[in-house]
């Protein structure tokens, strides 16, 4: 989680992704940090983030991007 | 710019012209509005005021754009700002400008029509109390605003745009009639765009490179239509999007682009109906070859276009139709010159660069010319000054700061920066804007900072006694776009000068690489 937190706030140091809940819903991430926060994402827990991934349930908090990457690491 | 919406408009009546989610606009319409809005500034909003800024609050609809040529119609320019960029920078920005008016564009058609509208303490008007107000009288604004038609000249301002500013203050980018004309002209000339051409507007109204959608449509009497910004996280939503608008023609910036072959969205998106793409052009940043070949292994069919050029040049004055595949490590050129567009590449005792290979920096004539910075005579002339080649008369030439060389096909090449500016996230940004923001928190003593091109993170340095990262960012965003906000902070005791007394830029991409 602490590594996810710091790849989270490096993307955009302005928001506090402990209380954070509607990244997507309310378009506070663009496209730009989709891209950036998914290649690192990737890269440090060794997955494969799917476009069909890229739902608001699996993205609008770090609690459910964690839960995402859980889910990626045990399939 | 008006005559060309007419043209349209006896062309094509009752074909649509704009439209977003929720709402369209025929050419006839989409005239007819923008004369009501022209008729309402003349008589009510600036009586008498002609050549003047007038505001608008922009939203991703497709009203903001009928609300631009309103102000067009009334002799005025428009100027787009985003609501939601930081108040201080809102406030410098309409302090700067002074607008004679400031409409607003942001609330659902009808929704916000009563409400009091205003920013930064100055009054706004909505769209649509602007549209009720003369209702069945609209003949009355027809003959205010032909009267003010009749009376523009194509060297009049027809917008101005904000962009990062090297002093801390952000600079207004005025670009006439005239320069855009000739931007639809040499697109015209170059691609072939026609009343079935579908523009899929990507970029915000207040980035110019959304003016090339608005008046290349207008002038091929296609339609534009305004993709939802949250559909450029979710390409499982934005390909559908695309095939069921019937999109055809993309010119976006390359993070967008981007986006799609990151997450192999042409392979992974089921789609109903075929996309069917003919142009996509990119800008604002360098496209990845890996990206761009994801695209052309899957679409034969689609034109790829670099395009290159600051704003202060009306978008683009080169470009570059991508005739092969490329290999990831290769450079892609940004190519050759616009129709009745002149590069010159210039070394560093002015002289011009005509040979292969050498780094010159871009310079620029022709019509594209902006008409130079709003209220900033001495950054005018800085920046836009006489032709070195041209001795006896008046011949202007803007210099971009961007170095490149020739190929040896004749094609540039884009190099690097001549100073401090980057481009971050498609967005043109002077680091000492972003020094000028840090400098000014009262604990921190000097900043500097860097870019990393490959991370495409911005570094901070910061000398002050305390460590606060947090502390910085809630002041930063009180001041600057979120695009121009630190990735990286690093503190340090004491900021590393060389010998001239400078900060030691050296010093600290050693300091960044070790982390």
């Amino acid at each position: 989680m602490d590594k996810l937190m710091e790849i989270l706030e490096e993307a955009r140091p302005d928001i506090d992704f402990k209380t954070a809940d509607t990244l997507i819903d309310d378009e506070i991430l663009d496209s730009f940090d989709i891209i950036s926060i998914v290649s690192e994402i990737n890269e440090e827990f060794g997955i494969k983030i799917n476009v069909n991934d890229l739902l608001p349930e699996n993205f609008n908090s770090a609690s459910a991007i964690m839960e995402l990457i859980t889910k990626l690491q045990n399939e | 710019m008006i005559r060309l919406l007419e043209r349209a408009a006896e062309r094509f009546p009752d074909k649509t012209a704009l439209a977003d989610e929720n709402t369209s606009y025929t050419y006839r319409e989409y005239l007819g509005s923008a004369r009501i809005v022209g008729g309402y500034i003349a008589e009510v909003m600036a009586p008498g005021t002609v050549r003047q800024p007038i505001a608008v609050l922009i939203e991703r609809n497709a009203k903001s754009i009928v609300a631009f040529m309103g102000i067009v119609c009334s002799g005025n320019f428009y100027v787009p700002l985003d609501a939601g960029l930081p108040e201080e920078r809102l406030g410098v920005i309409l302090s700067e400008l002074s607008p004679a008016g400031i409409i607003d564009c942001r609330g659902v058609s009808g929704e916000k029509a009563k409400e009091a509208a205003g920013i930064s303490g100055r009054s706004a008007v909505t769209f649509e109390e602007i549209l009720s107000y003369y209702g069945k009288d609209a003949g009355r604004a027809d003959t205010l605003v032909e009267e003010r038609i009749a009376e523009t000249i194509d060297t009049d301002p027809l917008y101005a745009i904000f962009t990062s500013g090297s002093t801390g203050v952000p600079k207004g980018v005025l670009v006439s009639h005239r320069s855009v004309m000739d931007l639809t002209d040499a697109f015209a000339e170059v691609f072939s765009f026609d009343e079935g051409s579908v523009f899929g507007n990507q970029a915000p109204f207040d980035f110019d490179v959304s003016v090339k959608d608005i008046y290349n449509a207008m002038k091929c009497g296609g339609r534009v239509e305004v993709i939802p910004k949250r559909m450029f996280v979710r390409p499982n939503l934005l390909l559908p999007y695309l095939a069921e608008r019937e999109i055809n023609t993309l010119i976006w910036a390359v993070s967008a682009v981007r986006i799609v072959a990151e997450f192999r969205a042409l392979d992974e998106v089921r789609l109903e109906k075929p996309l069917r793409l003919r142009y996509i052009m990119f800008s604002g940043e360098v496209m990845p070859v890996k990206s761009l070949n994801y695209f052309m292994e899957r679409m034969p069919e689609t034109v790829f276009v670099n395009l290159y050029g600051p704003t202060e040049i009306t978008c683009n004055c080169t470009y570059y139709i991508v005739d092969r595949q490329y290999a990831p490590d290769e450079m892609l050129p940004i190519g050759r010159a616009f129709p009745n567009t002149r590069i010159l590449l210039l070394d560093e005792q002015q002289r011009r660069i005509n040979e292969p290979g050498k780094t010159g920096e871009i310079c620029v004539a022709g019509s594209c010319l902006a008409l130079g910075y709003w209220n900033a005579p001495a950054r005018t002339a800085e920046s836009f000054c006489q032709n070195p080649e041209i001795k006896g008369y008046s011949g202007l030439i803007y210099r971009t700061g961007d170095l490149a060389y020739f190929r040896e096909d004749g094609s540039l090449v884009f190099a690097s920066r001549k100073d401090f500016q980057i481009k971050h996230m498609g967005h043109r940004i002077e680091l000492g804007e972003i020094e000028a923001a840090l400098n000014g928190i009262e604990w921190i003593d000097v900043s500097c900072c860097l870019y990393d091109t490959v991370k495409e993170k911005i570094f901070c340095f910061y000398q002050a006694e305390v460590e606060d990262r947090k502390g910085i960012v809630k002041i930063l965003s009180t001041k600057l776009p979120k695009y121009m906000w630190p990735n990286k902070y690093i503190r340090v005791d004491a900021m590393p000068l060389n010998a001239h007394g400078k900060i030691d830029r050296r010093a600290l991409e050693e300091l960044k690489e070790k982390g």
